[in-house]
């Protein structure tokens, strides 16, 4: 084995997986606030304010990386339950459906600061258009999975049929993201750009970038948080979960 | 600051949306850590009744 594949089956082993982001969490989660502060702090304090918007739009500071976060979580999610249905990897069982509640609080959290933003701008919470239509079908395809994953007593079964479900919903994927440009729709269409220039000024383009890497971070943080435990939860009858169980072996907690 | 918290007259829609954000990262947070203990303590009470299973047959 080269090295590469040594290192994942060593990260892969459920002991070594629970004291490796044992220890990582807590940095993961101190980065992502210090990087996510600075960020608010650009967003909220530095940045102009629009002259169209004057200052609702502020709200695109979380909306816009919690919206990019719930498509990267979904896409994360079923990569690993592509891995946990074709090879059975257990971490990547786990892994996947650990990612699940924390894109729907990503999700969620779009929603929902859409919809405030909506009010003052539009005039409406709710309106049934593409891009919204399609980013709520993708918290009810998270909440599907998290859903499926608990209605089944056996963990590593509840895993792979919710690991299904999940992979059949990737095809919503691509329908939020260009649902801007397919449909001629209220919400408004791609500002930043990964290939040619932004549509923004960089007084509001590095808040929101810093943002959206300040949730990137959170998101490994939450699902190592919620991996170690189901894999602790899972493994409960062996010799190293009990050791961890007796407290003599200590995580992040 | 009061122009600060005012928001140019959206202060309730900005704040808001910041306090439905770090809310729900705050339970995100939490969640797993409260689950943690709860599987701990789980995993603790079957070794403890084990252990008593043993000491009876014994």
């Amino acid at each position: 084995m080269n090295t590469l594949t040594l290192w994942f089956h060593k990260f892969g082993s459920p002991p070594t997986f629970h004291r490796v982001t044992g220890l990582l969490i807590p940095w993961l989660f101190a980065a992502a606030l210090l990087i996510g502060l600075v960020g608010l702090y650009g967003g909220l304090v530095l940045a102009p304010a629009d002259y169209q918007q004057s200052d609702a739009y502020r709200i695109i500071f979380i909306h816009v990386p919690c919206a990019w976060m719930g498509l990267f979580a979904y896409i994360f999610m079923a990569v690993n339950a592509f891995i946990a249905l074709v090879w059975r990897i257990k971490i990547s069982e786990i892994l996947a459906m650990a990612s699940a509640p924390v894109g729907a609080w990503f999700t969620a959290i779009t929603l929902a600061t859409g919809a405030i933003w909506g009010k003052p701008m539009w005039g409406t919470w709710w309106t049934w258009d593409a891009r919204l239509t399609s980013e709520l079908v993708l918290l009810f395809l998270f909440l599907g999975v998290i859903g499926l994953y608990n209605a089944i007593e056996d963990r590593r079964q509840a895993a792979r049929a919710a690991a299904f479900l999940g992979l059949v919903g990737i095809v919503n994927v691509p329908i939020v993201h260009f649902s801007v440009s397919w449909w001629n729709t209220l919400h408004q269409g791609t500002t930043v750009r990964l290939l040619g220039p932004s549509r923004i000024d960089s007084s509001m383009l590095w808040p929101l970038l810093l943002l959206a890497l300040a949730t990137h971070i959170w998101f490994f943080a939450s699902v190592f948080a919620r991996s170690r435990v189901s894999l602790l939860e899972l493994e409960g009858g062996k010799e190293w979960a009990r050791a961890i169980a007796l407290g003599t072996e200590h995580g992040h907690e | 600051m009061n122009d600060f918290l005012a928001m140019g007259g959206y202060g309730a829609y900005v704040w808001s949306s910041y306090a439905i954000f770090a809310l729900a990262l705050l339970i995100d947070y939490i969640t797993p850590r409260l689950r943690n203990r709860r599987v701990i303590a789980e995993l603790r009470g079957r070794m403890k009744r084990q252990q008593r299973r043993q000491e009876k047959s014994a």
